[in-house]
Order: C-alpha cells, then sequence, then structure tokens
C-alpha cells in the first residue's frame, strides 16, 4: 500500500518488515521517533535504555543470542555509545545488527553538528544513507542482509530532512526469520589482546571485501544524463541536486557511505568534463576523490557547516536563484521558551535571584540560559554539568562552592549524570548538585527513563528512587523541594550551598505537559491593584506580558501555577473562582 | 510543475495537523507529495515551519527563499517573518492573531505596527482574516488551523469534498464536526 510516511517511520517498518525482534535506544531529536514507531508492532521487544552506550551494548547482546537487533540515537549518542562500536566492529554479529544515527546539520536541536560518517570510518563498519523515506526502508531491511552476510554491524545514517521528512513508501509484509543458534566462539567474542589481534586482520578483510562489494551494489547508481557536469552525491543533498540540475547533469549516487567504491567513481569521472562533490558538512567523498587524483570542487565553494537546500547549492555554484520580497522591518525574534507553568522556572528563578554560578546540561532546562533568567554559565554534554562542577569547586575552593551548582534533567541524571556524583562523593569537593525531576524526558518530546515508574509502552515498569541512590552513592545530604514553592526553593538553595559537605537538591514536579497533570485555571488580573511594577514578569513566563501599563495574562496559556502570585506584593492576581 | 505550500506558525499551535491534512488530501489526489517538518523543540513556543510540496515528482523536501506559492500563516508576526519565501506572485494566507515573542514580553522589543498593510504595500497577495474567532465559532480555539485550511482550499482546484473526507481521515472523530464547522468558516460558506 502506498503511504505518506515520515523517514523514521519508515525505518521503524523497516525493522519490522526485516523481522528484528530487539529494540533498544536513547532519545534524541532527529531520532527519536524511530524507536516510539517501532514499539507500535507487538512483534519487536523495544524499550528505552538509559543512554546510548547501553542501549548498543543490549543490541549487541540480543545480536550475540541470535535475533536480528537494532538501536537508534542522535549522532552525538555515537560519541557515548562509541565505545562498544569500535570493538563489536572485531566481533562481528550473530543475529544482523543495525544501528540507526541521526546527524543534525543545521543544528535545528543539537549542540553540535559534527558528521558521523567518521564513525564508520573509524570504526570500519559499513554505513548507508538513504534519501528519502521510500529508501530508508528499503535500506534497512538490506542492512541486516548485508550484517549478516558481511559478519558486521552495520549503521544507517539519517539526518533532519530524511528523518523528519514524510514520502511516499510502499509497505510489504514482514518476513519470518529463523533466529540464529547461539554456539560459544571465545576467539570470536571475547575480544581480549590474544582474540582480538585475530579479530583485527578479519576487519581489515572485511573492509577489502565490502569495498569490492561498493562497486556494484544496490545502494550506489548511475544515473547518466548530460555529460557537461558529474556530481557526486548522497543523502538529502541528492533531492536538492535533481531539483537544481534535473537533465542538466550526471549523477553518481552513493547509498553505501563507507566504504566507497574506486571503480565506481574513477568510471564515473571519465564520463564526465567536471567533477563536483555535494556533500553536507565534511569533504569525506570529496578526500576519498582526492586520493584516487582526481580533479573535483567541493567544499573550495560548498560550505562545512550548516544545511544545504536547492538554493544554496545554486548560489554557490554561481547558478540564479529565487528570491522573494522581504519587508523592510526589524521583526523580534521568537526564540523557543520554557512553557507557562514549566516546573524548572522556579529553579532557575531562584538561582538568577541567588547570582548562582549555573554549570548546566542538556534539556528542557538549557533554556534557563536566556532572558529574563540568564541563569546559565555552562552547556557542554549531557552528564557534564556534574563533573564540571566538581573540577569548578576543586580549581576555585571556597571561592566558588557556596554560590556553584550544577543543574541536571532526571533523565540525564540517569543518563550519565550518576557517574559524575559518584567522583564527587569519592574524590569530595563540597559540590552541590540539584537534579530536575519532571518526572519525564521532555526535551525530545515526552520519553519514559528508568526514575518514571513506566515503560515505552507506559506499562508499570522497574523505577529507581532518586533520593535512595544519591545516598547509596555516599551523599548525606538529599533535599527535596517543590520548585512552584519560591520561598521553600530559595531555603534549601541557600542552607546547602552553606553546609560544608556536598549535597543533592532533588527539584520534583512533572512536566505540565504530561497527560495526567491537572492544571488549573488561568490566574485572574484584578485591574484595580496592579501598579505595573513587572515584579513578576521576571520569570519570563510567556503566558504575562506588558498591556497598557499594566500585566496582562493570556488566558489560553495560563495554567494557574501561580508561581507569579508569590512575586506581587499588591495581591494583583488572582485564582478565578469556580 | 512542483508546487509549494509552506505553514508557518508558533510551537504549539496545530501546524502539524495542518500539513499531515495537506499530505493526505494531496496523496489521495494523485500528487507526488513530500512533507518536512521540524520536531523537537516545536512545543517550546518558537517560530515554527512546514514545507509541503507536491506535483508529479518531488524531490527536495524543502522550499527557499521565493519559492512558495502559497504560505499558511497561524500569527502574524511569523508571517512577516517568512515573507520572503513567497513568491513574487503567490499568496500568504494569515490568522490576524498576535502572540507576543519573549523579546517582546520582556520589553527589550515591541511587537511590529501594520504588518499587513505593510505587506500590501509590497504588492503581496494578502488574505487575512481573524481565525481564532472563527475558530471559537465553531467550537474549539483549537481549529484555527482548519479555518486556515478552508480558506487555502478556495485557491485550489480540488473539490470541496475531498478537502472534507481528509479532514475526516485526519482528524479523531468526536472533533470531525467542530472541524468541518471550522472548515466552512474558513473557506466563506457560512
Ligand atoms: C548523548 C546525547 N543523547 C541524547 C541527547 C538528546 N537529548 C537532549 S536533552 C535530553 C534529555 C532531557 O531530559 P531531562 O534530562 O529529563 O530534562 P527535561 O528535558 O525533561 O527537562 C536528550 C535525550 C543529547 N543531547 N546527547
Amino acid at each position: 500500500m502506498k503511504t505518506l510516511m515520515l523517514g523514521n517511520k519508515a525505518l521503524a517498518r523497516g525493522l519490522y518488515e526485516a523481522g528484528c525482534s530487539i529494540v533498544s535506544s536513547y532519545p534524541g531529536t532527529p531520532s527519536t521517533e524511530v524507536t516510539e514507531e517501532a514499539a507500535k508492532y507487538d512483534e519487536i521487544y523495544c524499550e528505552w535504555a538509559p543512554n546510548e552506550k547501553v542501549a548498543m551494548e543490549v543490541a549487541f547482546g540480543a545480536s550475540l543470542a541470535g535475533k536480528r537487533s537494532f538501536c537508534g540515537m542522535k549522532h552525538v549518542g555515537l560519541n557515548v555509545a562509541a565505545d562498544p562500536l569500535f570493538t563489536c566492529s572485531y566481533t562481528g554479529v550473530n543475529g544482523g545488527m543495525v544501528i540507526c544515527v541521526a546527524d543534525d546539520a543545521g543544528m535545528h536541536s543539537s549542540q553540535n553538528e559534527q558528521d558521523s560518517r567518521h564513525y564508520a570510518i573509524a570504526a570500519k563498519v559499513p554505513m548507508l544513507e538513504p534519501s528519502d523515506s521510500s529508501e530508508t526502508l528499503e535500506f534497512t531491511k538490506r542492512a541486516f542482509e548485508l550484517s549478516e552476510k558481511f559478519d558486521t554491524p552495520v549503521i544507517i545514517k539519517m539526518c533532519t530532512r530524511i528523518a523528519h521528512s514524510q514520502s511516499v513508501v510502499e509497505t510489504s509484509e514482514r518476513i519470518n526469520i529463523e533466529p540464529k543458534k547461539y554456539e560459544k566462539n571465545a576467539p570470536k567474542y571475547v575480544m581480549m589482546p590474544g582474540y582480538a589481534k585475530l579479530r583485527h586482520p578479519f576487519v581489515e578483510k572485511r573492509t577489502e571485501a565490502l569495498t569490492e562489494y561498493a562497486e556494484n551494489c544496490y545502494f550506489n547508481r548511475v544515473e547518466m544524463a548530460s555529460t557537461k557536469i558529474g556530481v557526486i552525491t548522497s543523502s538529502t543533498s541528492y533531492q536538492y541536486v535533481k531539483e537544481v540540475f534535473g537533465e542538466n547533469a550526471s549523477i553518481l549516487k552513493l547509498g553505501m557511505i563507507n566504504p566507497l567504491p574506486k571503480n565506481l567513481i574513477l568510471d564515473f569521472a571519465k564520463k564526465v568534463d567536471k567533477l563536483i562533490i555535494i556533500e553536507e558538512l565534511d569533504p569525506i567523498i570529496e578526500t576519498h576523490c582526492r586520493a584516487l587524483g582526481l580533479d573535483v570542487t567541493g567544499k573550495d565553494v560548498m560550505p562545512i557547516e550548516g544545511e544545504f537546500s536547492q538554493s544554496l547549492i545554486a548560489e554557490k555554484l554561481g547558478l540564479s536563484v529565487p528570491t522573494g520580497k522581504k519587508l523592510e522591518e526589524n521583526l523580534p525574534i521568537r526564540p523557543p521558551v520554557m512553557c507557562a507553568g514549566c516546573p524548572h522556572r522556579g529553579i532557575f528563578f531562584t538561582l538568577s535571584k541567588n547570582k548562582c554560578t549555573v554549570l548546566g546540561d542538556i534539556g528542557c532546562y538549557t533554556l534557563g540560559a536566556v532572558a529574563p533568567l540568564n541563569a546559565m554559565d555552562m552547556t557542554l554534554c549531557m552528564g557534564a554539568s556534574i563533573s564540571a562542577v566538581h573540577g569548578f569547586n576543586k580549581a576555585n575552593g571556597p571561592e566558588s562552592q557556596n554560590k556553584t551548582v550544577a543543574v541536571i534533567g532526571d533523565s540525564t541524571f540517569m543518563h550519565s549524570g550518576m557517574t559524575g556524583l559518584a567522583n564527587i562523593a569519592y574524590n569530595q569537593s563540597n559540590s552541590t548538585v540539584i537534579i530536575l525531576d519532571n518526572s519525564i524526558t521532555g526535551m525530545t518530546g515526552h520519553q519514559q527513563n528508568p526514575t518514571t515508574g513506566y515503560n515505552i509502552k507506559g506499562d508499570p515498569a522497574g523505577k529507581i528512587d532518586l533520593e535512595t541512590l544519591c545516598r547509596a552513592i555516599g551523599f548525606n545530604r538529599v533535599r527535596v523541594v517543590d520548585p512552584y514553592n519560591l520561598a521553600e526553593c530559595d531555603a534549601v538553595l541557600k542552607e546547602e550551598l552553606a553546609a560544608d559537605e556536598p549535597s543533592v537538591i532533588i527539584s520534583r514536579r512533572p512536566c505540565v505537559l504530561l497527560k495526567y497533570v491537572k492544571i488549573k485555571p488561568a490566574l485572574k488580573l484584578d485591574e484595580n491593584k496592579c501598579i505595573g511594577c513587572k515584579s513578576c514578569m521576571r520569570l519570563g513566563c510567556p503566558a504575562i506580558s506588558f498591556k497598557n501599563k499594566k500585566i496582562h495574562i493570556d488566558s489560553t496559556l495560563c495554567v494557574g501555577c501561580g508561581v507569579c502570585q508569590q512575586l506581587c506584593k499588591f495581591d494583583a492576581l488572582k485564582v478565578q473562582e469556580g | 510543475m512542483t508546487k509549494n505550500i509552506m505553514i508557518v506558525g508558533v510551537g504549539g499551535q496545530g501546524s502539524l495537523l495542518a500539513s499531515k491534512l495537506l499530505g493526505h488530501l494531496l496523496l489521495t489526489e494523485g500528487y507526488d507529495v513530500k512533507v518536512s517538518e521540524v520536531h523537537g523543540m516545536s512545543q517550546r513556543g518558537g517560530s515554527v515551519v512546514t514545507y509541503v510540496r507536491f506535483g508529479e515528482k518531488v524531490y527536495s523536501p524543502i522550499i527557499d527563499k521565493g519559492e512558495a506559492d502559497f504560505i499558511v500563516s497561524f500569527e502574524k508576526l511569523e508571517a512577516a517573518r517568512w515573507i520572503e519565501y513567497l513568491k513574487p506572485d503567490g499568496r500568504i494566507v494569515v490568522n490576524t492573531q498576535e502572540i507576543d515573542p519573549m523579546p517582546v514580553i520582556i520589553g527589550s522589543a515591541s511587537y511590529p505596527e501594520n504588518l499587513i498593510d505593510k505587506m500590501e504595500n509590497l504588492d503581496i497577495k494578502v488574505d487575512a482574516m481573524d481565525c481564532l474567532s472563527l475558530a471559537e465559532q465553531a467550537g474549539s480555539a483549537k481549529a484555527v488551523n482548519i479555518v486556515l485550511m478552508g480558506r487555502l482550499s478556495k485557491y485550489f482546484d480540488i473539490s470541496e469534498e475531498a478537502w472534507k473526507n481528509a479532514i475526516r481521515a485526519c482528524v479523531p472523530a468526536k472533533f470531525v464536526e467542530i472541524n468541518l464547522k471550522a472548515f466552512d468558516l474558513g473557506r466563506g460558506n457560512i
């Protein structure tokens, strides 16, 4: 049946049709929907793992056991999972094992713009790069065959525009895959030096065989048209190139990005007058072509940073591009903001008021960095807040420890905050860590995690108790506050900063967007009492604005959390009757 | 020829339903279709944009400056922000609702005035209407997206029944009546 399908959903469909039976992933835009969609098939066991390293090791274990397995993550997730990746390249697989990594050129929702293709090259594993939903589905199925044929994990590289675009796909039925038998084979699976030395030559031979395969495989194809220009491209760039050139250029479209073919490229080069390489991010195809001795146009005109588009490519190649009419007007920007009623707001207000140095982390709460709260000094990668506050306090001691905190979300804490916390307990810095427990992984669109008590299907699951965990790690001072209660937040923060031992403050209140959270009626302004002092506006709540010298409450946004009431000295913000 | 529709608005306003509806409709009408969305930060009140492209064969999923045949804007300031993406002879359908962005809320910027007039002064075809009131009249403030679809439908050579079938297919059963009314109000049927 023909349907419109999101790239990520098509990948999930591919998993289903390929007979994949185990999926373990950690969320991250733009990869999250792959696993959410896979979880809708009863035939596939799906889970959210605490982080990407765990997820990949789970998938590896399932492959070892003989089943087709999968794990998905965003580009930076592969940094976390790099350790198992590099060595399961040596062990190879038993059941087929496929990994999805989704890059985010343009940084729509990421902290960097790294190019995952480097990982495939460094770990010496094949990488496929589909260019629309239909290819995503087909490549996923074939990735499992490739994995089993060449005894290797296979990476499917997505990017924002493939993952989050819908295009037409044709679905088919799930195939019945006979699980492989697990047989003990220590020289293959026990990677200690003696055995790993035997596996490394296997990896090199496999790369040779895969390079041979790449010369003439399903994934790579030549589309001959005008021979004045030849373009080598892949992924979403292929679509832009088709848009720009139509029949005015011949195209070598690479669907397998590692290893890259040699003769296929050299033959194509011979047939065209001028060779252009169009690839987002780093010059990987280009470097390969240059090593083959080819004279190409690439990053000398095309940018390394940011996303491409049809107009960007045309413009960089000196072709004409359409233009539109522009308003000559300074338009205010519209950055994302913490939602009205967001439980993170109360804590960041308190930190801002106490002029704390805040070593931050990644999640919705990173929005605490922007005006008017401006309450964040650093964000690096998941988990870094806790480790860095320890380093900061070791470096600056008494000068910093009474006003410096780490802030980290519940999901991020489970992902990679616990080890940093162990370091504080072990190496003893007088650090204060605030865990922002909103009972969900908010940023990526509400995924369950080990602290929420539910699994990916929403069924009851194991629940890790944060207080008990922190105490077990060695913290004597573990406090819980309600972020809607500003006085309590302020008092506890001051006490824990002053204490002369490390402490954890857990700020606990579920995300207001969770379905089970009961929203209160919007507050109402008492026009006679409001003097327009703007005290409540220091919160940066999107439901509060300033109109005609008084506060205005947007009743479609306000959820009646009441935090602003605590800042109003004139009792002007009222709970609505009824 | 590929036709391009851009849907712009503020995160949380319901543009995903509009693009789902268009995708369904255009596929049923026999076109090749691509829809590109940005997920992730979109709940958080930021500026959001969705691209819908259709034709005999569509390659790129995105729309560049000067390429949109139609822009459907859920909010006035967002209309102004993305207007450069409209073809010189394209048309923008805009909800006149104003939603203050954070710089306006905290007083570091003000909401620009007379944006509709300013666009019209550039000889841009602007079709502006208060969709929020019409949506409320239909029975739910959330139906702004379908009011806009009703308006957009006037400029398409696709039967009204096909649009309504797409609504029936994309909207949960209990909201179909409200949304059909919203569509009629947007299209000017009532
Ligand atoms: C290594 C890595 N994996 C995944 C992500 C994507 N990501 C960003 S924040 C986040 C989790 C946020 O959840 P939480 O810590 O609970 O904070 P919340 O958003 O709920 O406030 C995720 C998964 C990432 N940035 N880095």
